[in-house]
């Protein structure tokens, strides 16, 4: 693979991808992917969300599920973190706590292939202060 | 935090939780002055004299959904310990600028880390902010706009996989060039 350095080496690069991405627009109908929000806040980056963003986008992709990755801010759970919060396609969204690479490979096999629910799901009625 | 491109994802939440549409980040490196000083500017709603009197304390925060903020303190005690200093300035409406110094050399100084990873999951995560990332060492300078950057993807998302790994490599390749420190 030849190195991108320059914004016309971006260029190039893009046309050779715009065919699969193209396929793969996403911003038109978000509700019909799975997203998933990090809670990057202080807490979160200490203990490791964007090792955790950088796995989820990667390897979604290789996997093949359409996804948005996203940051969010702090959800209060600092105890938990890193956090994240995955909404299905129509379902309601769940947040799991603790979540390192293996976590995340858990949640990506089970719950976001199959909707089979793994433990570390932080309940929603979790008290978190002046809520 | 162990790295100071960690301290920058943190303090760049800020500016986005502040509103802003353009954040400026510039990385300065100066072996000679024994300086590498990091700063953040932003176009957000800006603090208030009291906000930003308090803003270093760990127990002020703006938050509902806890009672410290960290962030700003623990940058700040980065940086002391490693013989420089935090400062900000703001002004409501307007935004904001904090700068952080540290010695070049000193031991206490935190590895930069993986700065081209940082700037680019947050600038895909936030696709409408403006980010503008200057790096300056003594051998050149190397400038990543978003804006530019969004030009020549021309309408394709920056939030997919295969784009965040081109950019990523194509600021460490201009880092290299300037031989950026770490």
């Amino acid at each position: 693979m030849t190195k991108v350095k320059s914004l016309a080496d971006l260029r190039k690069m893009k046309e050779g991808l715009e065919s699969k991405l193209n396929l793969r627009e996403k911003s038109n109908n978000p509700e019909s992917l799975v997203q998933i929000r990090v809670a990057m806040a202080t807490c979160g980056i200490a203990s490791g969300a964007k090792t955790v963003m950088e796995y989820m986008i990667d390897e979604l992709e290789k996997r093949n599920i359409e996804a948005v990755v996203t940051q969010t801010g702090c959800m209060g759970y600092c105890y938990a973190e890193p956090t994240i919060e995955v909404t299905l396609p129509n379902q309601d969204a769940v947040v799991f706590g603790y979540v390192n690479e293996k976590k995340a490979n858990e949640i990506i096999e089970k719950y976001i292939k199959n909707n089979e629910l793994v433990d570390g799901i932080i309940p929603v009625n979790y008290e978190t202060i002046k809520k | 935090m162990k790295e100071l491109s960690l301290h920058i994802m943190d303090i760049i939440q800020n500016s986005i939780v502040a509103e802003a549409s353009c954040i400026e980040i510039e990385l300065i490196e100066s072996k000679s002055e024994n300086i590498y000083s990091i700063s953040i500017k932003d176009n957000g709603k800006g603090m208030s004299v009291e906000m930003l009197a308090n803003v270093t304390d760990p127990y002020c925060t703006t938050r509902t959904t806890r009672k410290v903020g960290l962030g700003i303190p623990l940058l700040k005690q980065n940086a002391e310990r490693a013989g420089g200093s935090l400062t900000i300035t703001s002004e409501l409406g307007k935004g904001t600028l904090l700068k952080a110094i540290f010695q070049h050399d000193n031991l206490d100084r935190p590895m930069m880390g993986d700065i081209a990873g940082v700037i680019i999951l947050t600038a895909a995560a936030n696709e409408n902010i403006h980010f503008v990332y200057t790096h300056k060492t003594e051998s050149g300078e190397y400038v990543f706009d978003t804006k530019e950057i969004k030009e020549a993807l021309d309408g394709i998302s920056m939030n997919q996989s295969q784009v965040i790994r081109y950019l990523k490599e194509m600021i460490i390749e201009n880092l290299i060039e300037i031989h950026y420190s770490n």
